[in-house]
């Protein structure tokens, strides 16, 4: 938005959508200053899939709450949509979770009183400005994630499976830069899990750049890139054939 | 989110706890009709205490003839009895010496039976003379009112208040009739309207039923009455020698009224040894019967008040459920972009659905206050008649008013009782660390 965040972002590639520079995040635990993430850099690339691998206490899910705007670095930049969002405000970081980033959790988290179309549509919600398309664009993610005929249901009503497709229909909605996707395979069965890796493939080969947390290997190596965090620094960063 | 899918979604969620919902509701709901209803009973008993002393004349005087106590008057076991009360002379006094006075009306009244063959009413026998019905503003509805001619050759005459002419004639005019008054026979002249009852005003006019009067000349009253009423009670006789028992003054301008009024009392003090005599100012009580009224409406507000309070708290209770058990949702709202402003919002917008039905179904229920009063009023005269006619007459006639201002209030209270106790819960959503709140199971 601003120049001159514009001039500070760092010129690695023209399509670089996300990037951390060297971010630490520490915690106070009963007095004591835990560190999460002791400095990490990483530039995510337009049509990027990358997997972000790392046993508990990695820093895996700190580094994920960062990327989604849900937390700030202790230190360190992190460049989305052009700005230096690791310093902005309370409300300033909703509206970019809002306009750049599309989430897909572990557990689904779906509204339960809301019915699937309205469930995809709660994002819209919250766009400034208020997207004249909404409805028929819900409409086609429904298609896209081949639940057009359940647009009513609750999400009770629905599997597993259908829940996470309704949830990446959601992520879809707002047009964003990045997907950010939190073990998305976590709560289902082999089966389903390949059905959604397929989707999210799917997504990647049309250019959308995914970030996906998982500590499974066989579902990390379905990505492009594998990066693998110890101890809240990269240990290694594999790229898949 | 527009303001119709702000308010869709509100009624949403709150139909997802229909009871809890409805509880919540009830009690606004209670406290907004509450509100309209004590108003409305309030705005009926002053606006009747308001027409009573209008009736009374705003420009009147009225000087009633009172018994003194017990222990003021130690004659009172003495076979002469006690004579008591304003004279003949205190009205010559009065109308001589205050210069304000355009007209006066002396008046004596006695409980008497009244009979027509084998009807009979226990009546008020009233006598007066013909300025009663036009100071009293009672309009004559069959024949004629009282004359100056009938004063003058002392006629057995009477003019009958509208219940006693309908008891002792149900069926045929009674004018031209006569009544039995003790030995004595009245010809009927004319019968006077409906009035509707008076309460006691400022405890010095006591209640007073126009429609069991039955008026005859102030000078055949003398004549065939007297000033002397011997009456059996408790098995005792009593003897009480009453010249007078009202005298009314009328004048020529409202701002005389309160100068005038000073006048007669001082001219009573000087001839009266006893209290036995009280001097009303309907214009006084008019005034008092208005800071009464505003009193009176401050009150009901507090009261209605406290219960829209408690109303809120239960909505506060409410929320604050509401906001634990939907933390999951909040926080997903939030990673989703939601504000914190955008939550509040949300949140407030329940509240101020949950507190705004309530508060128009208060509305509707306040506008039932009317029918509610008749038909209470009908059970109870009814199932229970001997009860009915043991209450007060400005009970028995009260006539709930709505007042609009009290309808605008409770509803604009209710709505604004649900923004402020919404304010609280709905913060507490909105201040949840997202992160935490997504977690949350």
């Amino acid at each position: 938005m601003s120049s001159v965040a514009t001039e500070n972002r760092p010129e690695t590639s023209r399509d670089v959508v996300a990037s951390v520079r060297n971010v630490t995040k520490v915690y106070r635990l009963g007095g004591e200053d835990v560190k999460a993430l002791a400095g990490v850099s990483i530039d995510f690339h337009q049509g990027d899939f990358v997997a972000i691998m790392g046993s508990s206490g990695s820093g895996k899910s700190t580094l994920l709450n960062l990327l989604g705007c849900l937390d700030r670095p202790t230190t360190g930049q992190y460049f989305l949509g052009g700005n230096d969002v690791a310093t902005l405000d309370d409300e300033s970081l909703s509206r970019v979770r809002g306009r750049y980033l599309g989430f897909v959790f572990q557990s689904y988290n779906l509204i339960q009183q809301l019915s699937v179309v309205e469930n995809i549509a709660v994002p819209l919600a919250y766009q400034r400005p208020t997207n004249p398309d909404g409805p028929e664009l819900c409409l086609r993610l429904a298609k896209l994630v081949g639940l057009s005929g359940r647009l009513g249901h609750r999400p009770n009503q629905l599997s597993g499976g259908q829940q996470q497709r309704v949830a990446i229909a959601r992520a879809l909605v707002n047009n964003p830069h990045v997907i950010l996707a939190d073990e998305p395979t976590g709560n289902l069965d082999t089966a389903t899990s390949l059905e959604i890796m397929d989707l999210l493939d799917a997504l990647n080969n049309a250019g959308r750049t995914i970030v996906m947390v998982t500590h499974e290997p066989d579902i990390a190596a379905r990505a492009k890139t594998v990066i693998s965090l110890r101890d809240g620094k990269i240990e290694s960063i594999t790229h898949n054939g | 989110m527009n303001f119709l899918q702000q308010l869709r979604l509100g009624f949403r969620s709150l139909l997802l706890h229909k009871l809890r919902s409805a509880l919540a509701v009830l009690g606004i709901l209670i406290g907004v009709t509450a509100v309209i209803w004590l108003v409305a009973l309030g705005e009926g008993v002053s606006y009747q205490a308001q027409q009573q002393i209008k009736n009374l004349g705003a420009t009147s005087i009225i000087v009633r003839s009172i018994k003194p106590t017990e222990e003021s008057n130690s004659e009172s076991g003495s076979r002469s009895g006690i004579a008591y009360g304003l004279l003949r002379d205190d009205y010559d006094r009065i109308l001589a010496n205050v210069p304000t006075i355009t007209k006066a009306m002396p008046m004596r009244e006695i409980n008497r039976e009244v009979r027509n063959g084998e009807f009979a009413i226990d009546a008020t026998l009233v006598g007066c003379t013909p300025e009663y019905f036009d100071i009293n503003r009672l309009g004559i509805e069959r024949g004629r009112p009282l004359s100056a001619a009938d004063m003058e050759y002392l006629d057995n005459v009477a003019v009958l208040a509208y219940e006693v002419a309908e008891r002792l004639f149900p069926i045929e005019d009674p004018v031209g009739r006569a009544v039995q008054i003790g030995d004595e026979f009245y010809v009927v002249i004319g019968v006077a309207e409906q009035r509707t009852a008076s309460a006691a005003i400022g405890g010095s006019l006591a209640a007073r039923q126009y429609d069991k009067d039955v008026y005859i000349p102030l000078s055949t009253f003398r004549a065939r009455i007297g000033d002397r009423v011997i009456t059996v009670r408790g098995g005792t006789f009593q003897n009480e020698t009453v010249e007078l028992n009202q005298i009314t003054a009328v004048v020529d301008d409202m701002k005389a009224v309160d100068s005038s009024a000073d006048i007669i009392r001082d001219l009573l003090r000087r001839y009266h040894k006893l209290l036995d005599y009280a001097v009303v100012v309907p214009k006084e009580l008019l005034e008092q019967a208005e800071t009464l009224r505003t009193m009176f409406n401050v009150l009901l507000l507090l009261i209605a008040g406290i219960s829209l309070l408690v109303g809120g708290i239960g909505i506060m209770n409410i929320m604050l459920a509401t906001v634990t058990e939907r933390t999951r949702e909040i926080g997903i709202r939030r990673a989703l972009g939601a504000t914190k402003g955008e939550i509040v919002q949300q949140f407030l917008w329940e509240t101020v659905v949950l507190s705004g039905t309530g508060g128009l179904l208060g509305v509707a229920f306040g506008f039932l206050c009317g029918p509610t009063v008749a038909l209470v009023r009908r059970t109870i005269s009814e199932l229970f008649p001997e009860v009915w006619s043991s209450l007060p007459p400005n009970i028995r006639d009260l006539e709930p008013l709505l007042a609009p201002w009290s309808i605008a209030a409770a509803f604009g209270i209710s709505v604004g009782v649900g923004i402020i106790f919404g304010i609280y819960p709905a913060r507490r959503a909105a201040n949840m660390d997202p992160i935490e709140a997504l977690r949350h199971e």
